[in-house]
């Protein structure tokens, strides 16, 4: 069964003479369990078509599905409590004024969980946190911290599919590697479904199963990851990509 | 002689619970060669380019025995002196051209201001703007010279600042994570760029990244910081068997396209790495 479905996904943003096609008649699916990755470079609409699934922009056209359910335009408890999302940037996705505490207390209540008190120390310590950090406030904790506090939050309802949206690109590679391995433990021990969206291919390679390379606001190509790693693609452009993540060549 | 020579740099920041030893105890030389500083956030690489050009800000303080740039000492020239010596024998290009750029500035204006500024007349200083932005690939140099920053894109931005810092004819170039807020695409093509002018110019570079394989396909030669000292030295091309457990542990934690795994090693860290005593960095 297809977690995530879109079909022919238009997202603009102005209208008139400004306005702005983001994203144009984009396609896919994302299959239950499975980990799903969009490539390319900034502004070719692959955020936005998270932003899209989870509510955040107005104008949209096309059929999302969630689970074999038609997404209208305003999206219910319900659907929060299947799809939650990582920001990519943990300095700017927490409340500065909100301890860890009260982010994660208030994610439960707006979820109408009872048992805030061991669910919080729960989330902690899934996402590798001790209970020492539960009333600490952003400032308090580093980088990586707070990214995880960020997906300790999108925990909380106890979602199926979690969106991804650059969850490590803030990061120092080392602490990458931490978040990384977290994420791929939380998708085992839960059986969630992901879709990652980053810049960087050898992290999608290392997160995902397939990909979709995306180019001004339309996916160019399909892709596995095998065929990703054999370097086997059909279109130029990602051809042209995968060479210039591959890393520089000097000229001599 | 060595175009830049630091002997023992420290930087140090007072703060409410003491003094927070930024740089402790840096010493390197810079030829005309390609040197990467690479290390994580907060390692100390960007104070170690700042303090180069004495751009640390009170409270922080730099101390030396020496910063020599081609043999005067930094350390012991005024205010005035150093207008002569930052943009015209060293200048350096910093992560986001957002920032960087003047935004209330046409783009020709700032260029022009940085010719008049190192060569004291305006004479020639249009046709010298066109021939730099010529020089790093923006196709038509008019247009973009009468645009302001904000009407260029990340990667025309930091082309232009690259413009900007060349026009005066520097003998040293920083460049603190340089591409690092631009796609994979438009990196290659700015550091291309980069890699033409600093060869052609016989100019020193120092690299500041986090990129490790940036670092080792683009410099000759790489210090690795960690904690504000730095723990190992080596060439550049020899940068995947360093010895250093941190280095090691830095490598081993990208994932990598051609050799999947099915979890990243995660770094250990040992306190013994920040003891102090830095490598030599010279060559």
């Amino acid at each position: 069964m297809n977690a995530i479905g879109v079909e022919n996904l238009n997202v603009w943003f102005g209208k008139g003479r400004d306005r702005n096609q983001a994203v144009s008649d984009v396609s896919f699916a994302v299959r239950t369990g499975e980990s799903f990755g969009l490539v390319g470079e900034s502004g070719s609409g692959k955020s936005t078509i998270l932003r899209a699934i989870t509510g955040l922009v107005p104008s949209w056209s096309g059929r999302m599905e969630i689970a074999g359910i038609a997404l209208g335009k305003a999206r219910s408890r319900q659907f929060y409590k299947t799809v939650q999302m990582v920001f990519q940037d943990p300095y700017a996705s927490l409340h500065p004024r909100h301890s860890v505490d009260q982010v994660l207390g208030e994610a439960l209540k707006l979820h109408g969980f009872r048992d805030v008190d061991q669910r919080i120390e729960r989330l902690l310590k899934d996402v590798g946190l001790g209970p020492a950090f539960r009333f600490r406030y952003p400032h308090q904790l580093s980088g990586g911290q707070r990214q995880r506090v960020a997906i300790a939050r999108a925990l909380a309802p106890e979602p199926d599919i979690l969106l991804l949206d650059e969850p490590t690109s803030a990061l120092d590679v080392s602490v990458q590697a931490e978040i990384l391995n977290l994420l791929t433990d939380l998708r085992a021990e839960n059986g969630l479904t992901y879709v990652m969206v980053s810049h960087d291919l050898a992290v999608i390679g290392h997160m995902c199963e397939r990909l979709a390379v995306m180019q001004a606001g339309r996916i160019v190509e399909e892709m596995t990851v095998e065929d990703m790693r054999a370097l086997r693609s059909t279109e130029p452009y990602t051809k042209q990509l995968l060479e210039s993540s591959l890393g520089y060549t000097r000229e001599t | 002689m060595s175009l830049i020579e630091v002997e023992d740099l420290w930087v140090r920041f007072p703060t409410r619970t003491g003094v927070f030893d930024a740089v402790r105890g840096v010493s390197f030389s810079l030829g005309r060669e390609r040197l990467g500083i690479v290390g994580e956030s907060g390692s100390g690489k960007s104070m170690t380019g700042r303090a180069i050009l004495r751009l640390i800000r009170p409270p922080g303080k730099v101390e030396a025995t020496h910063i020599a740039v081609e043999g005067d000492d930094i350390l012991k020239m005024s205010e005035r002196q150093m207008r002569d010596v930052r943009g015209q024998r060293i200048s350096m290009i910093m992560q986001d051209p957002k920032f960087s750029l003047n935004p209330v500035m046409t783009v020709g204006d700032q260029i022009i201001e940085a010719y008049t500024q190192a060569h004291g007349s305006r004479a020639n200083a249009r046709e010298k703007t066109l021939e730099m932005l010529d020089a790093v690939a923006i196709r038509d140099a008019e247009r973009v010279m009468r645009a302001y920053p904000h009407e260029m894109s990340g990667g025309m931005g930091q082309r232009i600042m690259i413009a900007m810092m060349m026009i005066p004819n520097p003998s040293v170039l920083i460049a603190d994570e340089p591409t690092s807020a631009l796609d994979v695409s438009v990196q290659t093509q700015v550091l291309r760029i980069m890699d033409r002018l600093v060869s052609e110019r016989g100019m020193g570079l120092i690299f500041i990244s986090h990129d490790l394989n940036l670092v080792s396909a683009f410099c000759d030669r790489v210090l690795i910081m960690y904690a504000g000292r730095v723990v190992e030295t080596c060439r550049a091309d020899r940068l995947h068997e360093a010895e250093h457990p941190y280095t090691r542990g830095l490598l081993n934690s990208l994932p990598r396209l051609d050799a999947p795994r099915r979890r990243l090693e995660v770094l250990k860290r040992d306190p013994a790495w920040s003891d102090p005593g830095s490598v030599r960095g010279s060559s």
